[in-house]
């Protein structure tokens, strides 16, 4: 099937969608998410980020959508035309749904352990206005344990559904869900029963805001001053893949997560015992540093450095071969 | 006085039971479709109809039954919406309340013409009574073997139960009534696929509003031309209005579609005008999340064309100058209702009716709100109104669901057509929060228009 996403055309099977699509091309053009999550069944269409213009419904029917359609629940057609960044309504709409999400949001990124890695705060940068319209008293909730090793701070929540959905998925049973209605709703466990489950932990990295934290980590460190860096053990969990990254500081795993591809998504999910007890380096296996791109906070300390090495800083031929190299570093 | 369909015996004493209904011809239609129509005879009598779903969206209900899958094997189902909370709208209640046997009739005709076995009622938690004088009534009709196994001696089986669902306005919405009926939390679903594909339990569904079951009876019984022959244009046949506000007679009328809306509004057969005198300022023609119009616009279109009670007729002008027929809640203010505080109110329901699922309606619907309670109590700015327009424009067309368009309507059209007024409460914030605006220009003839 034919698929053209902003005038770039691309092959796909049938039954993909849009967003899937214009992840295999790449780049700019990939709508942003912040509910669709590709490894949970059924997530997605609610936070409406991804809104798309389908200009040409299909080879058969070229009449075009009448609405935006979620990019990430629309499957596509044999010639569908879908435009993304090149329609200035996707673009008024997504500041609509940008501002929409932070009106009620926090702006405690200081504060924050999210910060960094906060799929909100990109968003925010990229599609936000610099000041809010909204002159109202936030929505505010008190922060309320689940369990002895995660922490929630509804506050911040955006509503996406995804914890609830990897509590239905990846652990035994589910104990937590959404009350309320409207924009009174809340994440919650029944009378703050506790979720203990082994797998109960994945709810922090799927979480794309604060709300949902690591109680190993929080207020330990910021993530940009910690070193990722990718292991792996043999865990006894037969559900367990064992790959991780670790967070390091100097010499201590601050924390233990998943591996999280570009989109920031848990590529395989790992237990509580991998994430909250693990945490010495003689646990694990080291394979190597983390890859992180030159755009993100955490490598802006540990990568790029602008500052030449007293060595290079001496030899005219060094300083030379560093600006070169520099250039073609953040050239992209 | 028109021929009424749905309401012809609603005076006669004892029509809610089943024999008083059956002497008055009830029951006739279940009869001639089971006994001499095949089942897609049936969906064809309602095609030629050209009934349209009275919920509130239009949709013809001939041509939804036609797309309903039909896999060898497979339950269809029939689910009937009657989850109605929009302000405004009160004439499924009534219907349910006097003549509940014509529903279950409607009910078993249409499932007959779907193939459901099993079909449900899904009643708003609020209305307990309906929902015994329902169970009451669909008792009377299984005990007469109009329900359960080999219907009237036909092969024909069918099972009808009543569902008392929670009492969101949320649920009225298909595919969060199909998630209520299963028993999860009734967030709407997102679309594809569309229930005619997979409903409830994952099985092809219809969800039809109560009075276009309602309206399957007489156009078994009379012949499909003959109800296209009421009406006028692609609007056919009859429908009730459940007319309130500031009328001299509120209640539920049945009317023809095509009916004059000065006729409907002024005439003593119908509402009989405003009452105690006063004038008419404003009316939302059907039901909260229809656009409002001021007098003048809604008794004459910009064409100086007097404005029909018909599905076209109200939406001519489209959202700059029309409205739309919506479920048939009639809501006439007189001269002395403040449209600030009505949009407030509107707005103050749907903030508390939004589900929460999706972004634009869960926040947009509470700033909206927040805003217009602002501006009501004198705290108001000038800017406030543009913010109101963009608010409504990004949570339109944006939502997963209707709710969202139906939350910014009412705003978006309340200042478009009494921005003055808005201003007025702004400008004079002390004298807004101790009499109100006024009647103003919004009954004056309007301008001609001008090429």
């Amino acid at each position: 099937m034919k698929v053209t996403i902003d005038s770039i055309t691309i092959e796909v099977e049938p039954g993909t969608t849009i967003l899937n699509a214009a992840r295999m091309i790449g780049g700019d053009i990939v709508p942003p998410a912040m509910c669709y999550y590709s490894k949970l069944e059924g997530s997605g269409g609610k936070c409406r980020t991804c809104l798309v213009q389908v200009s040409k419904g299909s080879e058969k029917d070229p009449r075009p959508m009448p609405k935006l359609v979620a990019s990430c629940r629309t499957t596509v057609m044999d010639g569908m035309e879908v435009k993304n960044i090149s329609s200035p309504e996707v673009i008024e709409a997504r500041k609509g749904v940008v501002e929409m999400l932070l009106i009620n949001h926090p702006l405690d990124c200081p504060v924050c352990d999210q910060a960094g890695e906060c799929h909100l705060q990109d968003l925010g940068y990229e599609h936000g206005a610099a000041k809010t319209r909204y002159e109202f008293d936030r929505r505010t909730f008190e922060r309320i344990d689940i369990g002895d090793k995660i922490q929630l701070h509804m506050t911040r929540c955006i509503l996406c559904y995804r914890c609830v959905f990897v509590a239905d998925q990846i652990t035994d049973h589910r104990i937590h869900g959404i009350l309320n209605r409207g924009d009174h709703s809340e994440i919650s466990t029944y009378i703050t029963k506790a979720v203990d489950n082994d797998f109960s932990g994945n709810v922090i990295d799927v979480c794309p805001v604060g709300a949902l934290t690591d109680k190993t980590f929080r207020f330990k460190n910021r993530v940009w001053f910690t070193k990722p860096v990718e292991a792996h053990r043999e865990c006894e969990n037969p559900k367990c893949c064992g790959k991780v990254t670790l967070w390091y500081k100097g010499e201590d795993v601050l924390r233990v997560t998943a591996r999280k591809d570009e989109y920031g998504e848990a590529e395989e999910f790992i237990c509580n015992t991998c994430r909250f007890d693990k945490k010495k380096t003689a646990d694990w296996v080291i394979e190597g540093p983390r890859k992180v791109s030159n755009k993100s906070v955490i490598s802006s300390n540990h990568y790029d450095t602008l500052k030449p090495l007293p060595v290079v800083k001496t030899n005219p031929v060094l300083q030379q071969a560093n600006k070169e190299q520099f250039e073609r570093e953040t050239r992209l | 006085m028109a021929r009424k369909l749905l309401l012809e015996h609603i005076n006669v004493p004892g029509i809610n039971t089943f024999d008083v209904y059956r002497s008055k011809g009830g029951y006739a239609a279940v009869e001639k479709a089971l006994k001499t129509l095949t089942p897609e005879e049936v969906v064809e009598e309602v095609k030629k109809s050209g009934l349209r779903g009275r919920g509130g969206a239009g949709f013809p209900t001939g041509m939804k039954w036609s797309f309903l899958a039909k896999p060898e094997g497979v339950e269809r189902y029939l689910v009937c919406n009657a989850d109605e909370s929009e302000p405004g709208t009160f004439k499924d209640r009534f219907l349910m309340t006097y003549i509940p046997h014509l529903l279950i009739e409607g009910m078993i005709v249409a499932s007959f013409a779907l193939g459901a076995k099993t079909s449900y009622i899904y009643v708003r938690g609020e209305m307990m009574p309906q929902i015994r004088i329902l169970e009451k009534a669909i008792a009377e009709a299984k005990a007469k073997g109009f329900l359960g196994k080999n219907i009237l001696g036909t092969d024909y089986s069918l099972e009808l139960y009543v569902q008392p669902g929670g009492g969101a306005y949320i649920c009225g919405e298909e595919t969060a009534l199909l998630e209520s009926l299963e028993g999860k939390r009734g967030n709407p679903r997102i679309k594809p696929p569309f229930p005619a594909i997979a409903g409830l339990y994952g099985c092809p569904t219809v969800v039809n509003n109560v009075e276009s079951i309602a309206a399957v009876v007489p156009i078994i019984n009379d012949g499909g031309e003959e109800y296209a022959k009421i009406g006028i244009g692609r609007s056919t046949g009859t429908k009730l209005i459940s007319a309130g506000g500031n009328l001299k007679n509120p209640g539920v009328y049945e009317i023809d579609l095509g009916l004059p809306a000065e006729e409907f509004l002024y005439s003593d057969e119908y509402c009989g005008g405003i009452a105690n005198g006063k004038r008419l300022k404003a009316v939302v023609a059907g039901g909260s999340s229809v656009p409002i119009l001021p007098a003048n616009l809604f008794l004459k279109t910009v064409n100086n064309e007097a404005r029909l009670m018909s599905y076209e007729s109200l939406a001519d002008g489209g959202f700059v100058s029309g409205t739309m027929m919506g479920s048939g809640g009639f809501i006439a203010y007189d001269e002395d209702q403040c449209i600030v505080r009505n949009t407030w109110n509107f707005a103050r329901f749907y903030h508390h009716e939004s589900c929460g699922q999706c972004s634009p309606c869960r926040e947009g619907t509470g700033w909206m709100e927040k805003v217009l309670h602002r501006l009501e109590y004198g705290h108001g700015k000038m800017s406030d109104m543009d913010l109101l327009v963009d608010v409504s424009k990004k949570i339109e067309g944006n939502t997963i669901c209707p709710l969202g368009d139906a939350a910014a309507w009412p705003v978006a059209s309340a200042i478009r057509h009494f921005r003055d007024e808005f201003e007025w409460h702004v400008t004079n914030a002390y004298e807004a929060t101790t009499r109100n605006y006024g009647i103003a220009h919004y009954a004056d003839p309007l301008n001609a228009v001008v090429a």
